[in-house]
């Protein structure tokens, strides 16, 4: 096991101010991260050696709505060779677009379909950035904290 | 082929009850679990609850095969229309359980991608509420839908042309 302060010292002595701050909640560590460097952050985290966070296993968004900046996407990874886990948290603007992490993890491909499919968060650079639940012709981004629950009528239906 | 209506009726009605006798002791469901429901359909066909009893132990995987389709689970829009594919591929005579609230009425779920009910668009014949039910109300389901089977006449199920199918 890392230690947590020990990790956020590291990133920010490689990144200086991209690292915005860090929270522990429960012995969980979460970083906030500015969204311009977010892919250079991602990519030092899987490879610096004292760091090797492996794995992305989730990518996703929270609504902030009344709040700026709206969006902060949420970027969790593992580290298999020490069991441990590691929080970034980027704020978005509204129309803001993120660069992609795809070519950091694969498994990003569809996580972040998955975000512009709800949320509306283009990310740039995504080879593939279409919706992945809903379809095709949908309009809006359901998970927005202003779409309304039951949805609005659609003129394409899937088929 | 059409020899059923020709037959007078002192025929006839053994014949109708022959065949629902037949067709009500052999249904053949076609899997179509779709969320948590479908665990519960499984373990029907398992050993302590036993589906097999009521000849429906044979779950086809293609509909083309089956006579019912056990709709399990909660359908979402862009799933309804795979949904109404499959059913239509079913030949006749086909029948549909809506097994779970989800399926019967859209469930917990009033959302913008949850259809609300699999009856907006899908003749259902049993409807079994439950979150989910349990096994063995999908065997009282079964054993409903073998009762409405029994009395089917064959004037219920004209082809397009109205000739009567056997």
């Amino acid at each position: 096991m890392k230690d947590q302060s020990s990790v956020v010292e590291i990133l920010k002595g490689q990144f200086g101010d991209a690292i915005q701050g860090s929270e522990v909640f429960r012995d969980q560590l979460s970083v906030l991260v500015s969204p311009e460097g977010i892919a250079e952050v991602c990519a030092f985290c899987r490879d610096d050696d004292r760091l090797k966070f492996s794995m992305l296993t989730d990518l996703t968004a929270v609504d902030f709505l009344p709040r700026a900046p709206r969006f902060q996407v949420v970027y969790n990874l593992y580290s298999f060779r020490d069991n441990d886990r590691l929080r970034l948290k980027v704020p978005v603007e509204e129309n803001q677009t993120l660069s992609t992490v795809e070519g950091v993890w694969r498994s990003a491909n569809w996580l972040e379909r998955e975000v512009y499919d709800l949320f509306g968060i283009v990310f740039e650079g995504h080879s593939d950035l279409r919706r992945i639940l809903l379809w095709d012709g949908y309009v809006g981004h359901p998970l927005r904290k202003d779409f309304p629950l039951h949805g609005v009528p659609q003129k394409v239906v899937y088929r | 082929m059409g020899v059923e209506n020709h037959l007078p009726p002192v025929l006839t009605v053994p014949l109708e009850k022959a065949v629902s006798w037949a067709r009500k002791n052999s249904i053949w469901p076609a899997t179509f679990g779709l969320a948590c429901c479908a665990l519960e359909m499984m373990v029907a066909s398992s050993a302590s609850y036993d589906i097999a009893r009521f000849g429906a132990e044979v779950f086809r995987p293609s509909p083309r095969q089956s006579d019912l389709m056990i709709v399990a689970g909660t359908v979402t829009k862009k799933m309804a229309a795979m949904v109404e594919k499959i059913y239509n591929q079913m030949p006749d005579p086909k029948w549909v359980i809506a097994y779970g609230t989800c399926a019967c009425s859209g469930g917990i779920f009033n959302t913008y991608n949850t259809v609300q009910g699999v009856d907006q668009f899908l003749p259902v014949d049993v409807y079994v509420p439950g979150c989910p039910p349990r096994p063995e109300a999908l065997l009282a389901a079964i054993i409903k839908l073998q009762a409405k089977i029994g009395n089917e006449k064959f004037s219920d199920r004209p082809d397009t042309e109205g000739r009567l199918i056997a």
